[in-house]
């Protein structure tokens, strides 16, 4: 079998959800950390457009961009399917994860917000957004991809880790049991994964990471 | 036989995408022209979500997102198909529809704004374009799918015809022919077979409406 590479940030959400696919999929894969205020000559070799992580390298072909990699995973590896096999339903599950991409510049509104009011907007904002995920998307399953984790499922996995870090840095709850039932529950469910539980990076040093990008956030800010 | 229904609006770019793919595998469909200052209740009820066409409704039931109903054709009637059947090649279309579809609107842009917005936008679409020449167009295929056109065709199909019209009703020039040498031979080249040529928005019509907007867009600024 052809030699998979993944080229990835360890904190990078991207990253995490292409190890999850690999992982659900048994490939075996070598991991390569990226430096990303010192990028490789490779990462910059394997993806000139973007420059960015992740990168999987299969048979030295590289393929860039988090979702368009899922996708790939799963036409060539299509044991343990991670999209329903019906076109409609295939569809829904697409429209809904990009959903979450178009509601990304919501997300780093929050991410990068400073100071009283401009924090609130962009949680009241990002709030709604999660509501709709929860109603329309999620539902009344237990996972998006229904009794077992799908694509869907891991696109907006960082929600039950990432940005659970992001709200206790600052000081917000958006995603509680009292605002966000099913959706918190499905977080939970989520984290409970064996394949998730056992890449997600040590909470710790995530929250310090998490936090170390808002104090450069911040600082920035200032400076303007 | 299931009934496919295509909501849609003339000047759009996603729309045609949709019109291509199904003229291409011979799909008989009924397209609805929606007024999208005054939405229907059957766009409001079909994508309630983002409210937007196109909207393919296949046997009753919707699909939003052009390149998402474009996978949904593509798997539904597989001849003539818009994707490569390789799981790399396939990716590397993905990874240019996804490009095109994420720079596209500063085409619009060009014609929406003006000042230092416009300025901004003429940057982006001039990286947009020198990225295709560099990087998408290598190869020296006639087409992004081969020797005929594909997914990724149609997604940069608002730099085949669109940016023209935009420029001029934008005043200012992105395109130059000699600049984009790869680029302007796709462009004569996609302009040129029949199921586009055929199906593009009458030009002069879309001139004298982007001019209207542009008036309109501005003097509310």
């Amino acid at each position: 079998m052809a030699e998979v590479k993944l080229h990835g940030f360890w904190p990078s959400p991207f990253s995490h959800r292409v190890i999850w696919a690999l992982k659900i999929k048994g490939v075996d894969y070598e991991y390569v950390e990226e430096d990303l205020s010192n990028k490789s000559e490779l990462l910059l070799k394997y993806n000139p457009v973007y420059k960015k992580i992740p990168v999987l390298v299969h048979g030295g072909k590289p393929i860039a961009e988090s979702l368009i990699i899922l996708e790939y995973i799963e036409e060539t590896w299509p044991h343990n399917p991670l999209l329903p096999s019906d076109p409609y339903d295939k569809a829904m599950a697409r429209f809904w994860i990009q959903f979450g991409v178009d509601k990304g510049p919501i997300f780093l509104k929050l991410l990068h917000s400073t100071g009283g009011e401009d924090q609130e907007n962009a949680a009241k904002d990002f709030l709604e957004v999660l509501k709709i995920i929860e109603e329309k998307a999620l539902g009344d399953k237990k996972f998006f991809g229904g009794d077992t984790i799908n694509l869907v499922d891991i696109a907006y996995g960082n929600l039950a880790y990432w940005f659970k870090n992001l709200e206790e840095v600052l000081s917000i709850k958006l995603l509680e049991p009292s605002t966000l039932p099913r959706l918190s529950q499905w977080a939970q469910n989520f984290l409970e994964v064996p394949v998730i539980k056992e890449t997600i990076p040590d909470h710790d040093k995530l929250l310090a990471y998490i936090r170390r990008v808002r104090k450069k956030i911040v600082a920035e800010q200032l400076n303007k | 036989m299931a009934v496919v229904k295509l909501l849609g609006a003339w000047t759009s770019p996603y729309v045609y995408r949709v019109i291509w793919a199904l003229k291409l595998k011979g799909i008989p469909y009924e397209y609805i022209e929606e007024d999208l200052s005054n939405k229907s209740p059957l766009l409001l009820q079909y994508n309630p979500i983002h409210k937007k066409i196109p909207v393919l409704v296949h046997d009753g039931k919707p699909i939003c997102e052009s390149t998402i109903i474009l996978q949904y054709i593509d798997e539904i009637w597989p001849q003539n198909s818009l994707l490569p059947t390789d799981p790399y090649d396939r990716a590397v279309a993905r990874f240019w529809i996804k490009f095109a579809d994420d720079k596209s609107p500063s085409i619009s842009k060009l014609y929406r704004t003006g000042g230092e917005e416009q300025e901004k936008a003429v940057k982006e679409c001039l990286e947009m374009l020198e990225t295709i020449e560099e990087h998408g167009l290598i190869g020296g295929k006639k087409f992004f799918g081969g020797d005929k056109i594909n997914m990724v065709d149609m997604a940069f199909s608002s730099v085949a015809h669109w940016l023209e019209v935009i420029q001029e009703v934008a005043g200012v020039k992105v395109f130059e022919a000699q600049k984009f040498p790869r680029l302007n031979t796709w462009i004569q080249n996609f302009k040129q077979v029949p199921i586009i040529k055929e199906n593009l928005p009458d030009r002069d019509k879309m001139l004298a409406l982007l001019k209207h907007r542009r008036k309109m867009l501005l003097a509310s600024k």
